[in-house]
């Protein structure tokens, strides 16, 4: 592998100082499972890695005032074995579930995950679908970005120089909350998503939707809400019928493109499939989520 | 440049000089003479680099050297016990026949370890979950099961068959 000078910062200030200082030749290292197999593949060739791992707080998850707030260096593992987030965010759960292997999830980050911007990203969907914000600290300080202005397209963030992100903030769902996110790929294990769904459906008592939302991935240039689906089943009784009409209007809103690993026709045809399945998950979600409190 | 790092392998304390962009892999194949864990893809996919860092399964192939410092690094060459005797799961291995080239062997019993020291009697969809980044390109998975599940029952107390 190419040789770099590889430093491990005890605090943000000093990851962001060796940033400034190193400017285009420095990159940021978390679990290194995008990072050095592109180092190694010569994708990539940074003279300076500044490792996140000995930068504290980073790696703690937070659950008060009903947001949950993640650190960029939780792990995919860690997600995974949460309850918490088995129980209320069930799509997060669902993301990191297949995500690469044991071995990768016990070291990727989901702020690597976020960061790399790959258009297969599995947690980037349902975190557009969760509203999340992401707290990133640089030279200037502290800002907040919203997660659908995050993402500028495959492989681009709104980061700027010496821009690091500390967490992840998810503001708290409505009570009654059920999800679901489903990775469409070819294996079960060790495969990246053809196409992303995370579905979020609030019903009321009568099972009429008080509010749904739709994030999709793979499904145009960047992750989305598909807003015309989702104002289509607001208001509507939650049934099967419902949701396939709000799945061939999200078709509508989606721009897939044909890649080596599937074509956008394919792509469109399974967006219409998978909306009204991930809705149905979801709804045999909302009991469980919320009947534990 | 090269950086001293100390860090427990296999059990005993170790300090040594690396340089920064050596992997863990190269580190315990070159310095340490540890040819267990192998390089089948070197990208993270196949798992035959598999060794466990602080109890956890890693891909030693991904894993920068440095990394490791203060850490405790266990390798297939750590488990069988000070006179030789095989770990449960290197035994049923044997048994069950479950090696048949071997080059995936090191790398799927670390994967194992990491499975059975986490979750002491795991069904059979959690061995194959567990197991889903270890390749096999002989034994068609069928023994490699068995033998981890013949390994959990020896070493497990909940009298749950699998
Ligand atoms: C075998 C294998 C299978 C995989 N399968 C999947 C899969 O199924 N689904 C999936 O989505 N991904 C998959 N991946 C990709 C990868 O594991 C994930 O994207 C992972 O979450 C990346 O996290 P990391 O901590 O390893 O990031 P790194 O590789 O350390 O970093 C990735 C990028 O983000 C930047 N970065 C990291 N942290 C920060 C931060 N806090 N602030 C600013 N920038 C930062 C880095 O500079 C780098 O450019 C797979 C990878 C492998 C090797
Ligand atoms: S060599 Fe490390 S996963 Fe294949
Ligand atoms: S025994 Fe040959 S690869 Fe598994």
């Amino acid at each position: 592998m190419r040789r770099f000078t590889y430093y491990e910062p005890e605090s943000l200030k000093e990851a962001i100082a060796l940033l400034e200082k190193n400017g285009e030749t420095a990159r940021l290292l978390a679990g290194g499972t995008d990072l050095i197999v592109e180092i190694k593949q010569e994708k990539k060739s940074p003279d300076h890695l500044v490792s996140l791992r000995r930068i504290p707080g980073l790696q703690e998850m937070d659950f008060s005032d009903g947001e949950l707030c993640i650190g960029a260096m939780v792990t995919h593992r860690m997600i995974e074995k949460a309850e918490l987030i088995r129980d209320k965010y069930s799509l997060l759960a669902d993301a990191v579930d297949n995500l690469g292997s044991v071995q990768v999830r016990n070291v990727a980050t989901i702020g690597g995950n976020i960061c790399n911007a790959a258009p297969s990203a599995d947690t980037a969907a349902p975190l557009v679908a969760l509203g999340a914000r992401l707290v990133v600290e640089g030279p200037a300080g502290e800002r907040q970005i919203p997660i659908d202005e995050f993402f500028k397209g495959p492989g681009k963030t709104d980061l700027g120089a010496g821009e690091i992100l500390r967490c992840i903030r998810i503001p708290a769902l409505p009570q009654g909350a059920g999800s679901c996110y489903i990775k469409h790929a070819r294996r079960k294990a060790m495969d990246l998503p053809l196409l992303g769904i995370a579905v979020i459906i609030v019903p009321d008592a009568n099972m009429v939707c008080r509010e749904a939302r739709i994030a999709l991935s793979l499904a145009g240039p960047k992750p989305f809400r598909a807003e015309q689906a989702e104002a289509f089943v607001t208001g509507k009784p939650l049934s099967e019928e419902v949701w396939k009409q709000a799945g061939e209007i999200a078709v509508g809103e989606s721009n897939p493109r044909s890649s080596f690993r599937t074509t956008a026709a394919y792509r469109r045809k399974m967006i219409g499939t998978l909306i009204p399945r991930a809705a149905a998950v979801s709804l045999q979600r909302v009991n469980r989520a919320w009947m534990k409190g | 440049m090269a950086v001293k790092i100390s860090f427990k392998l296999n059990g005993e304390d170790v300090s040594i000089n690396v340089d920064d962009h050596v992997t863990l892999m190269d580190m315990l194949r070159e310095e340490f003479d540890l040819f267990g864990a192998k390089e089948g893809c070197g990208y993270g996919e196949c798992g035959s680099c598999t060794v466990l860092v602080d109890d956890k399964a890693v891909n030693s192939c991904l894993m920068l050297a440095v990394a490791v410092n203060g850490r405790s690094v266990l390798t297939i060459e750590g488990l069988a016990g000070p006179r030789g005797e095989l770990d449960p799961l290197q035994k049923s291995f044997v048994e069950k026949g479950a090696v048949q080239c071997g080059f995936c062997t090191p790398g799927m019993i670390m994967s194992a370890k990491a499975l059975l020291l986490e979750k002491p009697c795991p069904t059979e969809e959690e061995i194959r979950k567990g197991m889903a980044g270890n390749l096999c390109r002989c034994t068609g998975y069928a023994k490699i099961v068995e033998a981890i599940k013949a390994a959990s029952e020896r070493g497990c107390s909940c009298g749950k068959d699998s």
